[in-house]
């Protein structure tokens, strides 16, 4: 606050829209927003944290229960119970970022109808509370990955890289998403059978290998978290793991995914700034 | 706000009245916005998909066109009209919250935005992240954002309540929570739809003084509001938008009254019952509640009588007149009925041509809180039974505060207690 009087000059006044309004307060805003619902969320409840630990925690159990002795794919792949582990918490994040930004636009109603502010905030925040989420989770698969008698190597510098990835591509189908969900209200129900799908297409529960057939690797790589899982795989835990590039037969197979992860952040940042100056008026 | 605050701002420029050479805060030019209402709303993918090559059929609304205006520095500007004239867009507009088809607005300094009486919160956050929150949306820094937080908590009467989520929160304290939250953003520019009956008589008092001390700190204004004593006691200028366009612009009391005039043609037209013969028959001149010292008032407090006052004229000679009130809630309940034959001169039942008639009526007041409508009709006696020769629907509304915001529609003076261990019964 200032004491003396300032003089204003007249600026225009450009609207709603996805970005706008200075790059300071997008991310203050964007931290602040991530922070409140991470802490509302996870300590908020009893439980608390626990809480979000038991859900991943718990698919882990069953997972392994599942595949290490009733199918026995588990059991021919070294390191198969950290390998699961490290591949749920890492989906879990995708899965729940997305789903949770799904219908954080028309959530946050209120504040949308009634405050002029970046939109893109919202859908981001609610991927940094995800984030935020899956980066407490990682310390307690570390720990395994570590107990379990995994040495570290000088790969494990590559995992954050990846892990950007992942949270890039996250960022932007929970842009995509957010603004349809406003105006095509069964987006909702159409992507949580989407990401199921999208589960069992990503190297998890089995080593993309095991399908012996490089027309289906070749399918299966389109998606383009399944390249980056199988890195992060052989990066961190089985270094003898083959490479996504070479289960394709040459890098030049991995182009699709490539392609399509370009498109999905180049579509999603696209939607979302043409329909954020009008979410307002469509809720 | 520091006291040095306070005298600065009184004694810098803005502290008299805006004249021509005061700069502009607002500057609004040729501002158009159309909604597009689809005839048939596609809310699925999947219908989206199966109706993908028919045609989208809309329905274009031109909620504004073409307005042009513009609002000094230190002013306040009223905005009124009826439902659905488009001054809630325009407010919506300036606040940046929908987005121009054409035209252009140009503001100087920060603005608070004050819509639909509230600022913008999120139900399932705590009021004291709430009030952060929209600091920074607000454009302020985290730390800055905390620091308004007693302030505010201390204006609204909430301090108990501060880590309280606020789907918990009664709609009053929501809205006294909002108020403050916006007065403490200590923008230049405040945006403000619809406030003045905002929580308890002591509260409403609170906001009218923090109006009046905004206006000598030569904050600007815009208003947009029904209650025409709020525009006349606060506003410098004040303007009119009927259909989009702006009807009238200038001083308050004017406005004022082309208003009423406005909504009194409307609401007959719009409640199906046309005026017979408006020429020749019979004209609503007037409608006004007057407080128990006799001045025009637009609230009342619950428990005071209700004094309403219409004036009519007859255009020509007619006889066997009445004129019939019904007294509705904001939810248009009919919640009572009544009326009165006009007796002319000399004990006869005929009005002579030109002749003004004041009817005045007391009512008692056991409303609940909230906003009530008189309709009223003047009806003709006649062999074949009555004839409807003017009816006004919404002649008059008005507000009645205060005491317990009660469930139900009506406060009913009554006596109860608790008896401890009651003898036994007979």
């Amino acid at each position: 606050m200032s004491a003396m009087p300032e003089v204003n000059e007249l600026r225009e006044v450009s609207g709603p829209s996805a970005l706008g309004g200075g790059r300071r307060r997008f991310f203050d805003l964007l931290w602040l927003m991530g922070v409140t619902e991470f802490k509302r969320t996870y300590f908020g409840t009893v439980l608390g944290y626990l809480w979000s630990l038991v859900r991943p925690l718990l698919l882990f159990a069953v997972l392994l229960f599942v595949f290490t002795k009733v199918v026995r794919i588990g059991t021919d792949t070294p390191n198969y119970p950290v390998l699961l582990l490290l591949g749920i918490v890492l989906f879990s994040f995708f899965q729940e970022g997305t789903q949770n930004s799904v219908t954080s636009v028309v959530a946050q109603e209120g504040v949308v109808r009634k405050t002029q502010f970046p939109r893109l905030v919202i859908p981001l925040a609610t991927v940094l509370t995800s984030l935020f989420n899956l980066l407490l989770n990682l310390v307690i698969v570390f720990i395994f990955i570590l107990a379990w008698g995994v040495d570290p190597t000088w790969t494990w510098l590559l995992f954050p890289f990846a892990l950007g990835l992942i949270a890039i591509l996250t960022a932007a189908t929970s842009m995509m998403l957010s603004v349809l969900f406003v105006r095509f209200r069964d987006v909702a129900i159409i992507w949580a059978v989407l990401a199921q799908v999208l589960f069992y297409m990503t190297p998890i529960l089995y080593p993309l290998t095991i399908l012996h057939n490089q027309t289906l690797e070749r399918l299966m790589l389109i998606n383009p978290l399944a390249p980056i899982i199988n890195e992060i795989q052989r990066w961190v835990i089985n270094p003898d793991q083959a490479s996504a590039a070479s289960i394709a037969g040459g890098a030049v197979y991995l182009l699709p995914a490539a392609a399509l992860f370009v498109a999905v952040c180049a579509f999603g940042a696209w939607i979302f700034n043409r329909d954020a100056p009008r979410i307002a008026e469509e809720l | 706000m520091p006291v040095d605050n306070h005298i600065a701002r009184s004694l810098s420029q803005h502290s008299r009245v805006p004249d021509a050479t005061t700069p502009l805060a607002i500057q609004v030019e040729g501002l158009s916005k159309a909604f597009r209402i689809p005839t048939h709303r596609i809310d699925s993918l999947k219908e989206r998909t199966v109706r993908m090559f028919s045609g989208r059929e809309y329905r274009e609304l031109q909620a504004l066109d073409d307005i042009s205006f513009e609002i000094r520095q230190g002013e306040f500007f009223g905005i009124v009209g009826r439902n659905g004239s488009g001054k809630s867009t325009l407010l919506k507009l300036l606040a940046s919250i929908y987005r121009a088809d054409a035209g252009k607005i140009r503001m100087a300094g920060r603005l608070a935005p004050f819509i639909e009486l509230g600022v913008g919160f999120n139900v399932e956050l705590t009021a004291r992240e709430n009030v952060v929150l929209n600091g920074v949306m607000m454009g302020l820094t985290p730390g800055e954002a905390g620091n308004r937080l007693d302030p505010v908590l201390e204006f609204a009467e909430l301090e108990e309540f501060v880590d309280l989520k606020l789907k918990n929160y009664s709609s009053g304290m929501l809205v006294r929570l909002a108020f403050a939250t916006m007065l403490q953003a200590d923008a230049d520019v405040l945006l403000i739809d619809e406030v003045l009956a905002v929580g308890d008589a002591s509260f409403q008092q609170k906001c009218a003084d923090a109006f009046r001390r905004m206006k000598e700190e030569g904050r600007t204004i815009v208003l947009v509001t029904h209650e025409m004593a709020t525009v006349e006691a606060y506003c410098h200028r004040a303007m009119l938008i009927s259909d989009g366009k702006i009807q009238a612009l200038g001083e308050p009391e004017e406005i004022a009254k082309q208003y009423l005039r406005l909504n009194f043609e409307e609401g007959a037209a719009s409640a199906g019952v046309t005026p017979k013969s408006s020429g020749d028959g019979v004209r609503l001149l007037d409608a006004w509640m007057e407080d128990g010292a006799g001045a025009r008032a637009t609230s009342v407090e619950q428990g005071t009588p209700i004094n309403i006052h219409v004036e009519i004229e007859v255009a020509r000679e007619v006889s066997a007149l009445g004129v019939g009130f019904i007294l509705a809630n904001s939810e248009g309940l009919g919640m009572f009925q009544f009326g009165t034959p006009i007796e002319g001169e000399d004990g006869s039942d005929r009005l002579r041509s030109g002749q003004r008639v004041r009817i005045d009526t007391t009512l008692e007041n056991p409303l609940a809180p909230g906003r009530y409508f008189i309709h009223c009709g003047v009806q003709r006696h006649q062999a074949g039974g009555e004839d409807v020769s003017l009816y006004t629907h919404n002649a008059l509304d008005f507000l009645v505060y205060g005491g317990q915001a009660a469930r139900g529609v009506v406060a009913l003076p009554h006596q109860i207690k608790a008896v401890l261990d009651p003898p036994e019964s007979r």
